[in-house]
């Protein structure tokens, strides 16, 4: 590798019109990006995008339909991950691949070539976790480490290989903001050796904190190049978006009324071993307030909903109350019939079967709740389809839903105009509860705004919200009061105002209630 | 050159009318090259296979008697296999919906009275539905593979029908043959029209296809069977219960594959005997398949493989060649459906080596 001399002033990457092609869709249209020995340089852009396919094919795991890798220089063909890290490419994915039966070490080992003894690599990656101020225990078992532990595992992976360019795919979105700032530091510190960083991200402050130059995408496209420094939030979201988003209103009533939704010492077991297991939950919330819990990926976030939902009821029937009737022990239908309603996580496949119709996937919803309404005949049950599609036809003009023809697939629309009809799907009933799993989740910036509005215009309608959430910001945007959940444990519920990152974080680490953060409970 | 198969932005309609179509041209196609390869006339001996049995009376009746097995259990499988569970057992299901039918006219054979063939009909759909209740069972409860045990307790149901004519059912006037005593008039299905064998099973079979034709188009049941049968996720979102599913298609196609079996011993052959079927439980797991999972379809497919069966007797007497030719159609016909349906989600593409540098590299 170091024969080839970095000549003065050339990149050390470029892309010349690198275009990806999906049947017909460009993925990635015409790239040029150009990347300096030593710089940290972001690569902006909303989900899909194109970030991801760009780095995947930087990193080999994709192949270019045409245009040119030019390394130091020199045209490539990255033909897989081994050619990448051969040259000198190091990536840190966003889901890692990770063994989490196997030791720390023995899976630094599986990515190293045959041949090197275990307790080589043990003492290799001690020592340079501990340079980068990564600290990493090589005998611990994956499946007991946190998310944060992880990915250094996976940085660690990558240094051991000695790279010249670190490919960073969205390294914070799993992260505690004092973990983040731990990456930051490591970022730093990769920087002043020399290495150069690429780093893919979607959240502005981060970028304009850590990166020298930016390249911003839109639609497969470079829509610009810039100092993220001289740069306002407000001037990058322009050119991630296109266009300005819309600032969600303040959020909430002041006046409360009645506990509508309550959990009272929910507890539920694991269902698989890589679950988690719910601890003695407690939460209220009230008509006209928005509860939005924060937290890490995987903390339990999903198996909350799916015992608030009924999708797994629990046995005990107090754990669980909906306006004040015990449904702990209620399915799912029960408890939309007491006037509630859910928004889950994942789109596809569960909120909605991609395959079929958005006007089925109305009823998917609301085949009980509405049943005078949707279904005639009695006990045959006979869809009333002109019925159905007229109610889908008004949720798709309220939530301004974007779509290919009268009824198309739920597949077939993009993200955001999906998870804007599955809201509004909900909405449309005016639940007097409604549960959201992680409302905007891959969802571009532009429907992030009018779903987040339309949560607060149903709490200050009257209605209790509840919203698990891992985005601090959207969590700032609509909460009127804040929890946080880890481990399966909620904390005490805050109002928002009285809430800062830096409380969530502590929160986020495990630190709970009033025995181990006494002032966090005296601001209540 | 290589061939890639690029995933479609969206199902084609086009193909998934045509793809049952052009897999029948490549059955036939494969076929003549098998008859030529075998040192017959491939023109003439398809000529026979497939469009003789068209041309007289008799062999359309036996067609609609071979037929109406097929649609029943195909119809039953299609509503099955749509909901995402495996049962391939429909030809133990159609022994036991015979055993249970027959316990009538050959237990209690001194009682004469209209009830008898309503009784059978219906003791052959319990008896189907219960023998599919044990890979139910088994699947909501002990999370074992349907297909695995639906298809094991064909052989043992197999065995215990032969048990039976050998030994308790036995006729006393039989001559040690293994066979139950003959049915009771009463006990047998009329005939449809007077030109020929035909019964009333081949009616019983369109009323039951259209029927399930109705409730997958137009009920909140045949939605539930679709969302189930697409993502078990979402249909206990919108709060079915695939454990329920479970117990509910694999009943229904029992119950119709044993509504089949008593139709057969009851219309056709008259009594049991150790073999009742040519295997028609496995030809419906194809006619599902070939009619597209859809009930409608699954009648045209049952007549065309009905076709298969009379036409593979039909070479057999005029050509001489085994009725294992028979077997080979279907199964030609099966692996063409299943690859043609490639074709609905897929597209076809000829990629020829290119010559710029990096999408060279991007080939690889």
């Amino acid at each position: 590798m170091s024969d080839v001399g970095a000549s003065g002033g050339s990149p050390l990457l470029a892309v010349r019109s690198l275009t990806k092609l999906f049947g017909s869709f460009a993925a990635c249209n015409g790239i040029d990006l150009d990347i300096q020995p030593g710089e940290t340089h972001a690569l902006l852009g909303e989900n899909g995008a194109g970030k991801s396919t760009l780095v995947k094919m930087l990193f080999g795991v994709l192949a270019p339909t045409s245009g040119e890798i030019l390394w130091k220089g020199e045209p490539v063909r990255i033909a897989s991950p081994g050619a990448a890290r051969r040259l000198g490419i190091g990536m840190v994915f966003q889901h890692f691949s990770l063994f989490e039966a196997l030791t720390v070490a023995e899976n630094i080992a599986l990515s190293l070539p045959p041949g090197i003894s275990l307790s080589r690599v043990a003492d290799e990656a001690a020592t340079l976790s501990r340079a980068y101020g990564l600290p990493l225990d090589p005998k611990a078992h994956v499946a007991d480490l946190s998310v944060g532990e992880r990915q250094r595992i996976e940085i660690v992976r990558a240094l051991l290989q000695n790279p010249e360019l670190i490919i960073l795919d969205e390294p914070t979105s799993v992260l505690t903001p004092q973990e983040a700032d731990r990456l930051f530091e490591t970022l730093a510190k990769l920087k002043a050796e020399g290495r150069s960083v690429l780093y893919i991200s979607h959240r502005l402050e981060e970028v304009q904190r850590i990166c020298d130059r930016a390249t911003v995408l839109r639609h497969g496209k470079v829509t610009g190049a810039c100092d993220p420094r001289r740069e306002t939030p407000a001037s990058l979201a322009r050119m991630m978006v296109g266009s300005d988003v819309a600032a969600v209103s303040a959020a909430g009533t002041t006046v409360k009324g009645d506990v509508l939704l309550e959990a009272n010492h929910l507890n539920a077991a694991a269902r698989t071993p890589f679950a988690v297991s719910l601890k003695d939950i407690c939460l209220k919330v009230r008509a006209g307030e928005v509860l939005a819990i924060a937290g890490v990926a995987g903390n339990g976030q999903g198996e909350l909903f799916d015992a608030l939902s009924g999708e797994f009821p629990v046995s005990d029937a107090r754990a669980v109350s909906i306006r004040g009737k015990a449904a702990g022990n209620l399915g799912i239908t029960a408890r939309r019939l007491m006037g509630a309603g859910f928004v889950p996580e994942e789109r596809h496949g569960h909120a909605a079967v991609p395959a079929l119709p958005l006007s089925d996937n109305l009823v998917l919803a609301r085949n009980q709740s509405d049943r005078k309404t949707f279904l005639a005949g009695g006990i045959l049950g006979i869809i009333r389809n002109a019925v159905v599609r007229i109610a889908s036809r008004r949720i798709s003009e309220t939530m301004d839903v974007r779509k290919s023809g009268e009824d198309p697939a739920a597949g077939s629309l993009s993200g955001g105009n999906l998870q804007k009809y599955i809201v509004g799907r909900e909405l449309d009933r005016q639940p007097a509860v409604l549960i959201v799993n992680q409302p905007t989740w891959g969802v571009d910036a532009g429907a992030a705004s009018r779903i987040r509005q339309a949560l607060v215009d149903l709490a200050k309608a009257g209605s209790a919200v509840l919203v698990i959430s891992q985005d601090l910001d959207e969590i700032f945007e609509v909460a009127t009061e804040i929890a946080v959940i880890s481990d399966g444990r909620l904390s005490n519920a805050y109002p928002a105002q009285d809430m800062t990152r830096e409380k969530i974080g502590l929160l986020m680490g495990g630190m709970h209630g009033s025995e181990t953060s006494p002032e966090a409970a005296h601001a209540h | 050159m290589r061939i890639e198969l690029e995933k479609r932005a969206n199902p084609s309609t086009l193909f998934s009318i045509l793809s049952p179509f052009l897999a029948l041209v490549l059955t036939v196609i494969a076929g003549g090259i098998m008859f030529a390869l075998i040192g017959k006339d491939p023109v003439s001996a398809l000529y026979s296979f497939f469009v003789e049995p068209l041309l007289d009376v008799w062999s359309l009746h036996e067609i609609a008697i071979k037929a109406a097995p097929l649609i029943l259990i195909g119809a039953g499988l299609s509503i099955c296999y749509r909901s995402n569970n495996w049962n391939v057992g429909a030809e133990g299901q159609f022994i036991a919906g015979a055993i249970a039918g027959s316990i009538v006219p050959v237990v209690f054979h001194d009682w004469h009275s209209p009830l008898v063939l309503p009784l059978m009909l219906i003791f052959g759909m319990i008896g189907g539905a219960l023998y599919a209740a044990v890979p139910a069972f088994l699947k909501a409860h002990m999370n074992t593979n349907e297909i695995l045990t639906s298809l094991m307790l064909v052989y043992i149901a197999q065995l215990f029908l032969d048990w039976l004519v050998r030994g308790p059912w036995r006729s006393p006037d039989a001559y040690n043959f293994p066979v139950t005593r003959d049915f009771a008039p009463e006990a047998i299905l009329p005939e449809l029209v007077s030109s020929g064998r035909a019964n009333l099973g081949f009616l019983l079979a369109i009323v039951a296809a259209v029927a399930l034709w109705i409730m997958m188009r137009y009920t909140l049941k045949g939605f539930e069977i679709t969302v189930l049968g697409q993502s078990e996720r979402a249909g206990r979102f919108a709060g079915f219960s695939s454990k329920r599913m479970i117990w509910f298609s694999l009943l229904l196609s029992g119950a119709l594959a044993g509504l089949a079996g008593i139709s057969e011993v009851s219309g056709v052959i008259g009594k049991l005997q150790p073999i009742i079927s040519p295997g028609y439980g496995f030809t419906a797991i194809i006619v599902a398949f070939l009619g597209r999972l859809s009930p409608l379809g699954v009648i045209a497919a049952g007549l065309f493989l009905a076709l298969t069966y009379v036409g593979g007797e039909a070479v057999q007497l005029t050509l001489s060649v085994s009725d294992k030719v028979t077997r080979v159609f279907q199964g030609l016909l099966l692996f063409f459906v299943l690859s043609c349906d490639t074709l609905i989600q897929y597209k076809i593409r000829l990629v020829f080596s290119r010559l710029t540098r990096s999408s060279e590299g991007g080939a690889q």
